[in-house]
């Protein structure tokens, strides 16, 4: 039976990774998010699963130290706020260049800069684009409720492990500190070391055993040639991954005459859009990518076909926006209405937006 | 008499008292002739082999010349972000509390850019051992001003000589970090003539017991030279060491708990 | 007395011709050559064999690992001489 509780998203994140075997989490303490290691550093699971919790002396650190512990095989995770997540793109562009399997938690708030402690939607471009240095994705999640911050954080070790790519679950201050209830995983056994070598000692450095290659983790390669072999390596496996991990779900799309595209925070905005639409007899669907890389651009690109125009909702100044106007390719007005730097749309302002810029038009 | 004895006689596998550690892979050092770092790879890769835990170490390379490290280095290794290592390695051991982790960085990567890694890390009194090699200068991006330059000296970035009252006095983080009670060992050692080499090696072994001993972190800096930067040749940049690096850096265990 | 008998084999190709083994031999056995190797240094070689007692101080120093080092046992060499 799973058990019911009622949580803030920061402290179903921590149980969930408690839950389902994590070796280690890193962290430093930043608004909205520090409930994640207060959390864990309550229930002590080095006492119960074996699960490593050790603050850092700064985000830096944190991503460091979690490259150490996911360079040895182990399930290892940090967490994090926009200022914070800023510090630790060093560390994130090394990890996906030595393809090391790993969770990194941002919880947002608004920027830029020192920002706001209140939620914000602003660090897609980071989360999608790279971020760091250099070419590489990150598996981004981004859940639109307590229950998906605690069932992401299995899905996204799952992929991360998969792929040897980090993972990073796009939250935000809203779902972190919000409660609901929420269905907690039953606990899973934290693999023995035994098993990561098993499973994972093609790549992981837990030592050289006579009868075996090195394992070397590195994102350096002084020739030219081979960086770029190992560039190619990188695009195809993100080729791969485009192929067979987008997640989104579609509320009434069916018979919509506009689409919104929305995630996290706003997606639950839009659901209520929805219904406000209707008393009003505009028909309005919603697209909610799951998956913000890989981007759902498909089912965006398709849903073009049937609907006169598409809001994004987002807590940016628009940055989303510029992927879906590139999956629907001019075939019918797409445009943005945001709120940021910490404020969170009304219902009512999104549909005030939709009716003046797609139907008033 | 005796020079019937030829040397086809000596030259024999049963003879042999010295040769290349099997912990050293056969890939030629791309350091400059007669830097220090090959002896302290090759110094650290010997105790690891007379330890018998080369199936079990894992070192983290750095960033700066010894960033290839785990092309010498025969065994698992991590390669870090400039001045990470003690936290990836912390990271790492964390997880592996009987495995063996060390870092092995340059006075750039620990003392400057690293700093706070390095601290903490000694704070903390991780478990693991810290190589830290002290040649005063950015070598591999081509000899710039170091955190450890000494005052006067000539870098790419100070070519009229480091002026304290503008850059800032050498830093020497080894007797700093010996104040924090997370460290068990710290020793100031140098490799440049047999004597000081075997020195150099029972200090590693050490920290390498210690860690095995789960006392805490052993901080083994070594003091060497850096002929390329210093524009010198290998013997000349060794005797400059002496007469400069180590007055300011002097030899000798700092602690030993 | 019987006399310590050694003998070092250079890895001529991979030494880089730093000298710190000439100057650490106690012997003077060493020197480095007038020719180059492929890379273009000049190697260490034994000018003095002779000289050699073993004692390992050449491959001590030598950053690149290139020395191996041989001593017949004095016992040995004493029951020759």
């Amino acid at each position: 039976m799973k058990e019911l509780r009622l949580m803030k998203g920061n402290e179903a994140i921590a149980e969930a990774a408690i839950r389902c075997g994590v070796d280690a989490y890193y962290g430093y303490p930043i608004t909205p998010q520090s409930e994640v290691m207060e959390y864990l550093t309550a229930e002590e699971p080095y006492k119960t699963t074996g699960m490593v919790v050790l603050q850092a002396e700064s985000e830096i650190a944190s991503i460091h130290m979690v490259h150490g512990a996911a360079g040895g095989g182990k399930k290892s995770m940090t967490s994090s706020s926009s200022p914070g997540i800023s510090l630790m793109t060093e560390g994130i562009s090394y990890l996906a260049g030595s393809e090391i399997p790993c969770l990194i938690v941002n919880v947002q708030r608004g920027g830029p800069g020192l920002g706001t402690i209140q939620p914000g939607q602003a660090d897609y471009f980071q989360a999608t684009k790279g971020g760091g240095h250099g070419d590489y994705r990150l598996i981004v999640l981004a859940p639109a409720s307590v229950q998906e911050m605690a069932d992401f954080v299995d899905l996204s070790f799952e992929l991360a492990f998969k792929y040897r790519n980090p993972a990073l679950i796009l939250s935000d201050g809203a779902i972190g500190q919000m409660m609901e209830k929420v269905y907690l995983p039953e606990q899973k056994e934290r693999l023995t070391d035994e098993e990561v070598a098993q499973k994972y000692g093609d790549w992981a450095t837990i030592g050289k055993s006579p009868n075996k290659e090195r394992n070397i983790l590195t994102s350096l390669e002084l020739q030219s040639e081979r960086q770029e072999k190992h560039n190619f390596h990188l695009q195809a496996k993100y080729k791969k991954i485009e192929e067979n991990e987008i997640r989104y779900e579609k509320i009434n799309c069916e018979n919509a005459d506009y689409m919104l595209v929305a995630y996290g925070m706003s997606a639950r905005i839009c659901q209520k859009v929805i219904q406000l639409g209707k008393e009003k007899g505009i028909n309005i669907g919603l697209i909610r990518p799951i998956t913000l890389w890989p981007f759902p651009s498909q089912v965006i690109k398709e849903s073009a076909n049937n609907v006169k125009g598409i809001l994004t909702v987002e807590m940016s100044a628009g940055q989303m926006v510029e992927d879906v106007r590139l999956a629907v390719e001019g075939k019918v007005p797409v445009e943005h209405y945001g709120r940021f730097g910490g404020m969170i749309p009304s219902p009512d302002e999104v549909l005030n937006a939709l009716e003046q810029k797609l139907i008033g038009k | 008499m005796e020079d019937t004895i030829k040397i086809e006689d000596i030259i024999k596998p049963e003879n042999i008292v010295f040769e290349k550690t099997s912990c050293l892979t056969d890939n030629v050092l791309s350091y400059c002739p007669g830097c220090g770092h090959g002896v302290a790879h090759r110094i650290t890769m010997e105790v690891v082999e007379e330890m018998g835990i080369q199936d079990q170490t894992i070192g983290i390379a750095p960033v700066g010349c010894s960033v290839l490290a785990y092309d010498f280095m025969n065994i698992d290794m991590q390669q870090a972000a400039h001045g990470r290592a003690p936290a990836v390695a912390t990271g790492l051991k964390r997880v592996y509390p009987n495995k063996f982790v060390f870092t092995y960085q340059g006075d750039g990567d620990l003392a400057a850019i690293g700093t706070a890694e390095t601290i903490h890390a000694c704070n903390r009194g991780e478990n693991i051992v810290i190589i830290f090699i002290n040649n005063g200068i950015y070598g591999m991006t081509g000899g710039q001003m170091a955190p450890t330059t000494l005052p006067g000296m000539k870098s790419s970035t100070t070519p009229y000589g480091r002026n304290a009252a503008m850059m800032g006095h050498p830093i020497k983080i080894t007797e700093l970090v010996a104040h924090l009670p997370g460290t068990c060992y710290v020793t100031r050692q140098a490799v440049h003539t047999p004597g000081a080499v075997r020195k150099a090696k029972k200090a590693i072994r050490k920290a390498f017991e210690n860690q095995k001993l789960n006392k805490g972190l052993s901080f083994v800096e070594i003091v060497s030279n850096c002929n390329s930067g210093w524009k010198m040749t290998p013997v000349d940049s060794n005797n400059w060491m002496v007469e400069n690096m180590f007055p300011y850096y002097p030899m000798g265990d700092i602690k030993d708990e | 007395m019987a006399k310590v008998r050694g003998a070092v084999v250079i890895d001529t190709e991979k030494c880089k011709g730093c000298d710190l083994c000439v100057v650490a031999c106690p012997t003077s056995v060493l020197l480095l050559a007038k020719e180059v190797n492929g890379k273009g240094y000049n190697y260490s070689y034994m000018e003095n064999p002779d000289s050699c007692t073993g004692c390992m101080n050449c491959a001590m120093v030598c950053p690149d690992s290139v020395i191996t080092v041989y001593r017949l046992k004095p016992q040995k060499s004493a029951v020759e001489a």
